[in-house]
């Protein structure tokens, strides 16, 4: 990487900021006679002074963000069109084609179902242990399925980006909307899950909408960024999977890190519990699932014994779900449940400003492969 | 006064390539050399273009001829703002569409989706798309395969409908790098008159061909380049790919008067796209 910043910083400096810059004796010179320009130039006039003044730009140079955001604006219709045709070509060799994209998440939710509901009599004392499973996995699916396929966007789609002039931005836009699409196929997969695990359909459900908009935003920015990351770092590529099997066990998506606090550092749970991901997936699941909601620590006054029965019957398997809920008895350890709302939004405002930004900084390197 | 297109400025384009060799490949030796914090041994600087400056004006259609390595491909990508430059500058008016030979779109789409995708990402509204969708498709004439995936075409087929779609837009430069070497004889007469109708409707053309003849039925200017630098550049295209192919010892290009008459009519023909 090193080698490479150099010429980059020269050529930066050379465009456009400073007209003078590439002045240059000898072959920069306009020779006049070879050109075939008109006398109005005059002698010693250097080619960049002389393009500059007929209104020409550096054809590498980067347009300003509010420029780049009308043009990222103006092609709304080809992000929509790509993400579609990706769609379609996803599936286009599978025999089941589009069906493909509620079975996905439906076998998904099979596997679960089989290992935590049939095989395996564990609750790790979470009330409704299935649909607290997979309500994170399709949550955290989300993002880290939109994290993977934009760190590959700028190399697959090289030929257009050399072809074609557009605003790059357009091409991570477009796969990050592939996954919401995705993702709202998983959740239409969900619902009925959440129904036959005894989940009561209330006007909290409907929480789920900003809760996974926030999410969507937040993508858009982690996505620009695996973007950019993926297309100049080719170690990024080798690392993603560690990082993101990282994410995933520190993201409560198999076990509650809201109930960690009794083996755990309360700062290192509070720590757990906003990253992005846990929070969306906390967010998600207090939405669609009352039991979710109703047994989080610090609901309920504090009292001993339940927490303490808590502690012992609600983790052993074959004991009523009572007991399971008790741990809204038990003090609340980690960030305060009341501010999560607030982390969300924080972080989808972060994650798409710097996400933003960083893509478009590289805007005019794309192409380069 | 003659308007400037391109200005190409003391243009110099370094290529930096891993995995020239002489690295062993294992890990150790990869360890070793972060250790000691030196540059990768494998990098090799390649200079591909040392030094060009030029002007191409409104209306010029500019032939680059030279041998393979010469850096005709890299310069039009430095023209289309693909690659930044070591030193010097390319200032450009309006935006530039570089037509490569494999720069196919998507691949696994059908032509139909490539087309609509092509208007879209060059800026076209979805009523201009559909406005030029037949006239892209019929100018491409792939016919009935324009419902199947672009990887089922033959290569004339995919550089026929690039082409098309290229062309759609009168834009302000297109650089063509041999993307018209697979078509076939109908489709060169076609696009050697959507090219003229480019280059009289305000744009201005760079063609990268192996093939002088095409050069020299298309260009009113001709840019001969020898290791990244220009040899030879005017308005003389006889002269100088006569020169051209004295240096590098090919055949002389037939200039048989009796079909440059027929191309040149043809040509001439109006034919939209």
């Amino acid at each position: 990487m090193t080698d490479q910043k150099t010429p980059l910083r020269a050529r930066l400096g050379r465009a456009g900021r400073d007209p003078n810059a590439g002045r240059l004796a000898g072959p920069g010179q306009l020779r006049t006679t070879d050109l075939g320009v008109e006398s109005t130039s005059g002698d010693g006039l250097s080619l960049a002074d002389y393009a500059i003044a007929h209104g020409l730009r550096p054809s590498a140079e980067r347009p300003s963000i509010p420029a780049y955001l009308r043009q990222l604006w103006r092609r709304v219709h080809f992000i929509l069109a790509f993400a579609t045709a990706r769609n379609i070509a996803m599936y286009t060799e599978a025999k089941l084609g589009q069906l493909w994209q509620v079975l996905t998440p439906l076998l998904n939710a099979g596997v679960y179902w089989l290992i935590f509901g049939k095989l395996l009599d564990i609750n790790r004392g979470i009330p409704n242990y299935l649909g607290f499973v997979v309500t994170g996995v399709f949550v955290f699916n989300f993002t880290q399925r939109a994290f993977i396929s934009t760190s590959t966007v700028m190399t697959d789609s090289l030929e257009l980006i050399r072809a074609l002039h557009f605003p790059r931005a357009a091409l991570p836009l477009a796969y990050v909307m592939i996954e919401f699409q995705q993702m709202l196929l998983s959740m239409v997969v969900l619902i009925p899950i959440l129904l036959f695990t005894h989940e009561p359909l209330t006007w909290y459900w409907l929480l789920a909408i900003p809760a996974l908009l926030l999410q969507t935003i937040f993508n858009v920015g982690v996505g620009l960024l695996a973007a950019r990351l993926g297309a100049q770092v080719n170690d990024f590529s080798q690392l993603l999977p560690f990082l993101m099997r990282t994410w995933l066990y520190a993201s409560g998506v198999l076990f509650s890190i809201q109930t960690l606090g009794h083996t755990v550092n309360s700062k290192i749970v509070a720590l757990l519990e906003v990253n992005p991901a846990a929070l969306y997936i906390t967010l998600v699941r207090n939405a669609l699932m009352s039991s979710q909601r109703e047994s989080a620590p610090g609901t309920k006054p504090y009292n001993a014994l339940r927490c303490a029965q808590w502690h012992t019957l609600g983790h052993a398997p074959g004991q009523p779900q009572k007991y399971q809920l008790y741990s809204a008895y038990c003090h609340y350890t980690g960030a305060n449940p009341a501010h999560f709302w607030y982390y969300a939004i924080g972080w989808a405002v972060v994650s798409i400003i710097v996400g933003f930004y960083f893509f478009w900084r590289a805007e005019t390197r794309y192409g380069r492969g | 006064m003659a308007e400037p297109m391109v200005v190409v400025d003391d243009l110099h384009v370094v290529y930096r390539v891993y995995g020239r060799g002489g690295d062993r490949g294992t890990a150790a030796s990869s360890l070793f050399r972060l250790v000691r914090r030196r540059r990768r041994a494998s990098i090799r600087e390649v200079h591909a273009i040392r030094g060009m400056s030029f002007v191409a004006y409104r209306g010029d259609a500019i032939g680059v001829v030279g041998r393979n390595g010469s850096g005709k491909s890299t310069l039009l990508r430095a023209i289309a703002g693909l690659l930044p430059a070591e030193q010097g500058n390319v200032y450009t008016a309006g935006e530039a569409a570089l037509l490569g030979v494999n720069a196919a779109l998507l691949n696994d789409l059908t032509g139909e989706r490539n087309v609509v995708l092509g208007c879209l990402a060059m800026g076209m509204s979805r009523e201009e798309t559909a406005n030029a969708y037949p006239g892209i498709v019929e100018f491409s004439g792939v016919g009935d395969f324009i419902d199947l995936p672009m990887k089922t075409y033959s290569s004339g087929m995919g550089s026929r409908l690039r082409f098309a779609i290229a062309a759609a837009r009168a834009q302000d430069i297109l650089l063509v790098d041999e993307a018209l070497a697979t078509g076939d004889a109908e489709f060169r007469v076609k696009s050697h008159a959507r090219i003229q109708e480019l280059q009289e409707s305000a744009g201005t053309v760079f063609l990268v061909a192996h093939n002088l003849e095409e050069v020299e039925l298309t260009c009113n200017r001709v840019i001969w380049m020898e290791r990244g630098q220009i040899v030879k550049e005017g308005e003389d295209v006889v002269g100088i790919i006569d020169e051209y192919i004295a240096a590098s010892g090919g055949a002389p290009v037939l200039r048989d008067p009796v079909t440059r008459r027929r191309m040149k009519a043809q040509v001439a023909a109006p034919i939209k796209a």
